[in-house]
C-alpha cells in the first residue's frame, strides 16, 4: 500500500469494526477525497457513515465535537492543514478542554485528519506545517506518520483514543518517500519495506518513537517527510547517525530521545515548519534540560525559515539535503 | 484633455453608519420600535408546514398570555395546573437563587456571578417541555433549566464557591456548570462555540436512530459569531433534529441589538435564508415559550429538521457582577419593557384560572427562600472561595483520559 491506501484502509477497518465511527469532510463522500484518502468508503459503508460537509472548517470540527460528546467517534477531515485555522477555536476552546472543564462529564474522542507539509509547490496555503500550534494546546494529541505501515497503525490508535487527536499527514510522501532531491525521480512506496501493510486491524501505540537507523555519532530527531530526507543524506554521507522518527509529538517519547542523546552526545532537530517557536524549540529545550551533561555540541535545528511558505522559491525554503549536511558537519566538527 | 477624475458635485458623500440605541443614560427609555403582536393573534401552523409558508412568522410575535392573564389563541399549550405551578416554582427558585448568590459575590464569597433576571421563563419552560433524553447546549444565563429539573442546589453553590465539594473540581469559573444527567451540556466562556455541538449531537442521535433531540442557545450578541452561521448551515443541510434558539434580551454587555445586526431585521428572520422555519416568541410568556419549543421539538422528532426560535426578552440585571448597566442605558429601562415580568405574568395566569393566590405564592416564596438559604449554608460549611479548595492534584486530572509523562512530572514538581 502507499500512504493514501494505508490511511484509507485504517478508516475502512475502523468503519467496519465500530459503528460509532463516522468520516466527514469536504469532498470526502461520493468523490472519495481530493487525495483519494476516503475513496470507496461511502459506497462500502453508506452515506450516513461517510459524508460530504459544507465548506466550513469551524463547522466541521464543531459538529464533530458534538458527535463525539454524544458517543460517536468522528473522523473529520480538513482538506489542507493550512485551512485548519477557522476550526482552531473549536480545537483550543472546546475539543481540548471538554473533558477537563466538565470533569469527565463529556469527552471528545475525535480524530482530525489533515494533509500538511510542503515540497509539492503548494505555495503559501497548501504547504504549511502547523504542528507546533497543535502541540501547544493542552488536551490535544498530535500524530505525524512517515510511512504507510505507521500511518495505518497510528490512525487506528488515534481513532480508538478517547481524547482528541490531530493526525497530520505529510502529503509529499502520500505516494512515495521523498529523498529531498527534488530533481530526482520519486520512488514509489512499493520499493519500501513499510509499504507492506496488513489488510486487517492492528495498531501502533501513540507516544512511541521509531528508531529508523541506529548510530553512535549524533541523534537526529525528525518526523513526517523529513524522516526520509534525513535518511537519504545520512546514508550518502555515511554518517553514523541515530535517526529517531518521533511519530507522535504529543504524547512525546521522551525516553527514546533521552536514551539516544545521552548515547551520542549530539543532537540535530529537523522540521519543515518555521523555526521560531516551532516544535524544534520544545525538543531542543527538553534535550538541553535532560541531557546537558552528555552534550558535546550545541543542539542544532534545520527548519523552514521564518517566512511564509514561498511558491517558486520552494527549494530554497525547504530544509533539504544541503542544509542538513551542513548542520551535521557543524555538529560533528569537534 | 486633463486626466483628472470628473467631480460629481450632486452625489452625496458616503457616510459610515454606527447604530445607536433609542436611549442612553439620562434619556427617556422606550421600546416604541419593538414589533409586538396581540396575544393569540398568530396562527399556529401544522408542524409539517413547509418553510415557504411560514415566512411571516419571524416578523410577528407569538404570545399566549394576554394582559388579563388569560391563555388565548392557537398556541396555548393546554398545560395542567400542576405543570404551571411547577414552572412558576422553578422560575421563582431561579430568581431567589440569583439574588442570593449575587449577594454572596458582593460579600466576597465567590469571584463572579451572572443573573438571568427577567429571562427565567425561557430556560424553565424549555427544560420542562423537552424530555430527559434531550440535550440542552445552554448559555450562561440558563440556570432555570437545572432548576426545573431539580438539580441539587448545594452542588450549584459548591461550584460557585469552587470549594472542595465543587463537582467540577475548581477548574471552572462560577456558573459554568456541566450536568450531563440533567441534559445540560458543559458550559464554556467562549460565546457560541457550542452552537455547532448541538447540531452535531442532534446529527449523532439521528445517525443512531435514537429519540433524543438537541437544543442550542445563544444570546442576541452571539448571533454575530461565525458559529451561528455554521450551526444553521449544518442544521439545515442535514435536517438535524435540533432547536436553535436566540435569547434576544436587547443587550450584549453594553451593546444593543443594532450592533449585532438587528436594527432592521429580526434574529428569527435569519432563519429564512437557511430554509428553516423561524419563530419570534414572547420570551416573558411561559406558555408561549413552552408552545414554541414544543412545536419545534415535534418537528425535529418527526424528522422534519431544525427550527430557529428568537425569544424576545429583556436583561433586567447587569451583564455580570463586573458590569454596571447604568453606564450605558437608562436606569429605569426595565420598567418600560412592554412584555412585563415572566414570573408576574405566570402568577397572574394561575390566579386568573383560579388555582393560585397571594397567600400560596408567599408560602412558596418563603419555602424556596429557605431551600436556597439552606443550600448556601451547606456550601458555606464546606467553604467559600479560597477558604476551601479541591485537592491541588485535581488540576492535573482530566486533561487527557490518562496523563502523560509531562503531566506526571509537573505534578511531582508541585510535590504531589
Amino acid at each position: 500500500m502507499n500512504m493514501i491506501e494505508a490511511i484509507n484502509s485504517a478508516m475502512d477497518v475502523m468503519l467496519a469494526r465500530d459503528d460509532k465511527v463516522v468520516v466527514m469532510g469536504e469532498d470526502v463522500g461520493f468523490f472519495g477525497g481530493v487525495f483519494r484518502a476516503t475513496a470507496g468508503l461511502q459506497k462500502k459503508h453508506g452515506k450516513t457513515r461517510v459524508f460530504d460537509t459544507p465548506i466550513n472548517e469551524c463547522g466541521i470540527i464543531g459538529v464533530a465535537v458534538g458527535m463525539g460528546a454524544y458517543g460517536l467517534r468522528p473522523v473529520p477531515e480538513i482538506q489542507f492543514a493550512d485551512y485548519i485555522y477557522p476550526g482552531l477555536d473549536q480545537l483550543v476552546s472546546e475539543a481540548a478542554r471538554l473533558r477537563y472543564r466538565s470533569a469527565n462529564d463529556f469527552i471528545c474522542p475525535m480524530t482530525v485528519r489533515t494533509p500538511f507539509g510542503g515540497g509539492i509547490f503548494g505555495g503559501q496555503t497548501h504547504s504549511q506545517s502547523p504542528e507546533s500550534i497543535m502541540t501547544h494546546i493542552c488536551g490535544v494529541k498530535t500524530v505525524i506518520p512517515s510511512n504507510p505501515y505507521d500511518a495505518k497503525g497510528l490512525l487506528i490508535a488515534a481513532i480508538e483514543d478517547n481524547d482528541p487527536v490531530v493526525f497530520l499527514e505529510p502529503k509529499r510522501i502520500y505516494n512515495g518517500p521523498f529523498s529531498g532531491y527534488y530533481d530526482r525521480p520519486v520512488e514509489p512506496w512499493s520499493k519500501h519495506a513499510a509499504s507492506v501493510v496488513p489488510e486487517d486491524y492492528y495498531r501502533i501505540e501513540l507516544g512511541k518513537a521509531a528508531t529508523i537507523r541506529e548510530g553512535e555519532a549524533v541523534t537526529v530527531l525528525v518526523y513526517g517527510t523529513m524522516v526520509h530526507v534525513a535518511k537519504t543524506i545520512i546514508d550518502e554521507l555515511a554518517i553514523d547517525a541515530e535517526i529517531i522518527d518521533l511519530r507522535t509529538l504529543v504524547p512525546l517519547d521522551i525516553e527514546a530521545i533521552e536514551t539516544s542523546v545521552k548515547k551520542t552526545g549530539r543532537c540535530l532537530i529537523i522540521h519543515e515548519a518555521t523555526r521560531t517557536s516551532g516544535f524544534g524549540a520544545e525538543l531542543a529545550a527538553l534535550v538541553q534540560e535532560r541531557c546537558f551533561y552528555h552534550l558535546e555540541a550545541p543542539v542544532e535545528r534545520v527548519t523552514g525559515f521564518d517566512t511564509p511558505y514561498p511558491h517558486s522559491l520552494e527549494w530554497a525554503y525547504f530544509p533539504g539535503p544541503v542544509r542538513i549536511a551542513t548542520a551535521l558537519n557543524k555538529i560533528l566538527k569537534d | 484633455m486633463s486626466n483628472a477624475p470628473v467631480l460629481r458635485p450632486n452625489r452625496l458623500p458616503l457616510r459610515l453608519h454606527i447604530p445607536e440605541p433609542v436611549a442612553r443614560p439620562g434619556e427617556a427609555a422606550h421600546f416604541g420600535n419593538l414589533a409586538l403582536a396581540e396575544a393569540g393573534a398568530v396562527a399556529r401552523p401544522d408542524i409539517d408546514t413547509v418553510e415557504a409558508d411560514v415566512r411571516h412568522l419571524p416578523y410577528t410575535l407569538i404570545r399566549v398570555l394576554d394582559d388579563d392573564g388569560h391563555a388565548v389563541g392557537p398556541w396555548a399549550p393546554g398545560l395542567d395546573a400542576e405543570q404551571l405551578i411547577a414552572g412558576l416554582a422553578a422560575m421563582l427558585r431561579t430568581r431567589i437563587f440569583d439574588d442570593r448568590l449575587f449577594r454572596a459575590h458582593r460579600q466576597g464569597k465567590t469571584s463572579f456571578y451572572m443573573k438571568c433576571t427577567g429571562e427565567e421563563a425561557i430556560a424553565v419552560a424549555q427544560s420542562m417541555a423537552l424530555g430527559r433524553n434531550d440535550m440542552c447546549f445552554p448559555t450562561y444565563r440558563m440556570l432555570g433549566w437545572l432548576m426545573a429539573r431539580d438539580y441539587p442546589l448545594d452542588a450549584l453553590v459548591n461550584q460557585i464557591f469552587s470549594n472542595a465539594a465543587d463537582p467540577l473540581a475548581g477548574r471552572q469559573l462560577p456558573i459554568l456548570y456541566s450536568a450531563r444527567d440533567y441534559g445540560f451540556y458543559s458550559l464554556s466562556g467562549n460565546l457560541g462555540s457550542r452552537f455547532g455541538h448541538a447540531v452535531g449531537w442532534a446529527m449523532a442521535s439521528a445517525y443512531r436512530g435514537d429519540e433524543g433531540i438537541a437544543l442550542g442557545m445563544v444570546g442576541d450578541g452571539t448571533t454575530a459569531e461565525g458559529d451561528f452561521h455554521e450551526a444553521l448551515t449544518f442544521a439545515a443541510v442535514y435536517r438535524a433534529p435540533v432547536i436553535l434558539c436566540v435569547t434576544n434580551n436587547q443587550w450584549a454587555i453594553s451593546s444593543f441589538t443594532g450592533i449585532a445586526g438587528a436594527e432592521t431585521a429580526t434574529f428569527a428572520a435569519k432563519a429564512l435564508a437557511y430554509g428553516i422555519p423561524g419563530l419570534r416568541v414572547d420570551g416573558n410568556d411561559f406558555l408561549a415559550v413552552w408552545a414554541a419549543t414544543q412545536w419545534a421539538a415535534e418537528r425535529a422528532r418527526a424528522n422534519l429538521g431544525s427550527t430557529l426560535i428568537e425569544f424576545v426578552t429583556y436583561r433586567v440585571a447587569g451583564h455580570s457582577t463586573s458590569d454596571d448597566p447604568t453606564q450605558y442605558r437608562p436606569k429605569d429601562e426595565a420598567d418600560h419593557w412592554p412584555l412585563g415580568d415572566p414570573v408576574d405574568r405566570l402568577k397572574a395566569h394561575l390566579i386568573a384560572i383560579g388555582v393560585w393566590d397571594e397567600e400560596r405564592h408567599a408560602a412558596l416564596t418563603k419555602q424556596l427562600d429557605d431551600e436556597v438559604k439552606a443550600a448556601v449554608k451547606a456550601a458555606e460549611a464546606v467553604g467559600t472561595l479560597g477558604a476551601s479548595k479541591p485537592p491541588v492534584g485535581e488540576m492535573f486530572e482530566c486533561v487527557f483520559k490518562d496523563a502523560d509523562w509531562r503531566i506526571d512530572e509537573q505534578r511531582t514538581e508541585l510535590g504531589l
